[in-house]
């Protein structure tokens, strides 16, 4: 995972942390470099606890499930779609925290597509539905 | 590498009786190599003194630009270099998603706001955008990476043999970060001043100016002297003083940040006509300027 971050992904983690909603943001590669307090609410564990995560780790971690509870491919994603095809995506769908609770929540992902034709990332921003 | 500042201030020209050792100019810096390369960084006020100076038979001559603020920009058709036949000029400077660098520069150069077009002044330009991958200029690699100020700006990393300059002369990296300085990683700019042998660095603000202009790009002092240590700068220069501070006010500020700070590095008040040589052949590394 790159450690030195470019300066799109530092405003865009300097604005998360101003925000109430639940913001993750991950590397070119889907590295997971961080997510904000109101998505530590969500997921059910401190940023400081987890630290940076692979794309490989968080898509699977969260244990996402349809409405029928079947699991999803990770390539389904909206963050993971947001990063391969570098266009925004949206869905809704079941994780399990890492606090153990089962929540649905609504995600719309963006791909950080930079000046100098860099691609320098992607964020997602993310709801908890009401059961 | 020879490193000359022609211009320190930043916003506005501010000359004045109360300006007089700092400078009036804005920014405008000038780094030669000892093989006779030469780099100007930013076309503030300054770059016309610096354009009076140089030598006649210079044919290229490469301007890096930060950004396109108007302090940084305002001097350009002054310079000298721009009116001599035969002289080509590479004006390098930062990416936008729009118009392209001639276009945005010629928004400034061409009437209403100035009476003469770029077209009239040279025929003789190249606009290089940056950030790219390092870029070898002369006996020079420059290394430019975007950093947090209003509108695509970027800072340069200038090498030279083992020796590194850096050009940080529009930056806020305490934007909206609760305590500064933060973790390397997360700091704009580290990766560029890592180590730098000087470092030119935004100081505009005291410390009680910054929370009203907290997001307008710049540094409080304090805030540039923990970049600096952060960065483990050896030699630091703070420089685009506030158009408002006099020369009294910049050095009590820079006491009262060595005292409170307490860096490692060395600190070189940021005074117009200051030249740092960071190769000296003799004992004398650092020339002040003439009062």
């Amino acid at each position: 995972m790159s450690s030195f971050q470019e300066i799109e992904i530092i405003l865009a983690r300097q604005l998360s942390e101003y925000l109430t909603l639940a913001i993750f943001i991950v590397d070119p590669d889907g590295n997971l470099i961080f997510y904000n307090e109101p998505a530590e609410a969500i997921l059910g564990a401190r940023y400081e606890e987890t630290g940076p995560m692979s794309a490989s780790t968080w898509a699977s971690i969260f244990q996402p499930v349809d409405p029928d509870g079947r699991p999803l491919d990770p390539d389904s994603l909206p963050l993971i779609i947001a990063l391969t095809t570098q266009r925004p995506a949206h869905s809704k769908f079941w994780i399990r925290s890492l606090d153990r609770k089962s929540r649905q929540i609504e995600v719309f992902a963006i791909p950080l597509q930079a000046q100098a034709n860099r691609f320098v990332g992607a964020i997602a921003m993310f709801w908890e539905q009401e059961a | 590498m020879k490193v000359t500042l022609w211009g320190t201030r930043g916003s506005i020209a501010s000359p004045g009786p109360d300006t007089v050792r700092y400078g009036g100019n804005t920014s405008c810096v000038s780094v030669e190599g000892r093989e006779g390369s030469m780099l100007v960084l930013d076309a503030g006020t300054g770059i016309r003194l610096l354009g009076q100076q140089l030598p006649d038979n210079m044919t290229t001559v490469h301007l890096l630009l930060t950004h396109l603020h108007m302090d940084h920009l305002q001097g350009l058709p002054f310079f000298a270099p721009l009116r001599r036949p035969g002289v080509r000029i590479h004006i390098w400077g930062p990416p936008s998603t729009t118009r392209n660098l001639r276009l945005r520069v010629l928004r400034y150069l061409s009437p209403p706001l100035f009476p003469v077009s770029l077209r009239e002044l040279s025929n003789n330009l190249q606009f290089h955008e940056l950030p790219a991958g390092p870029v070898d200029i002369g006996e020079f690699k420059v290394k430019a990476q975007l950093v947090i100020h209003p509108n695509p700006t970027i800072g340069y990393r200038i090498e030279c043999g083992n020796t590194s300059a850096v050009y940080l002369p529009d930056h806020e990296p305490a934007l909206g970060t609760h305590t500064f300085p933060v973790s390397k990683e997360w700091t704009s700019g580290y990766r560029l001043a890592e180590g730098a042998d000087v470092l030119i660095h935004d100081a505009q603000y005291t410390e009680e100016e910054y929370p009203f202009r907290a997001g307008f790009g710049h540094s409080s002092i304090r805030q540039a002297f923990k970049f600096g240590k952060l960065v483990e700068a050896k030699q630091f220069i703070p420089f685009h003083h506030d158009p408002a501070h006099g020369d009294v006010l910049i050095d009590e500020m820079i006491r009262q940040a060595v005292e409170e700070e307490d860096p490692a590095f060395e600190v070189t008040p940021g005074q117009e006509g200051l030249v740092v040589d960071l190769n000296p052949q003799d004992a004398e590394d650092c020339k002040k300027p003439e009062s």
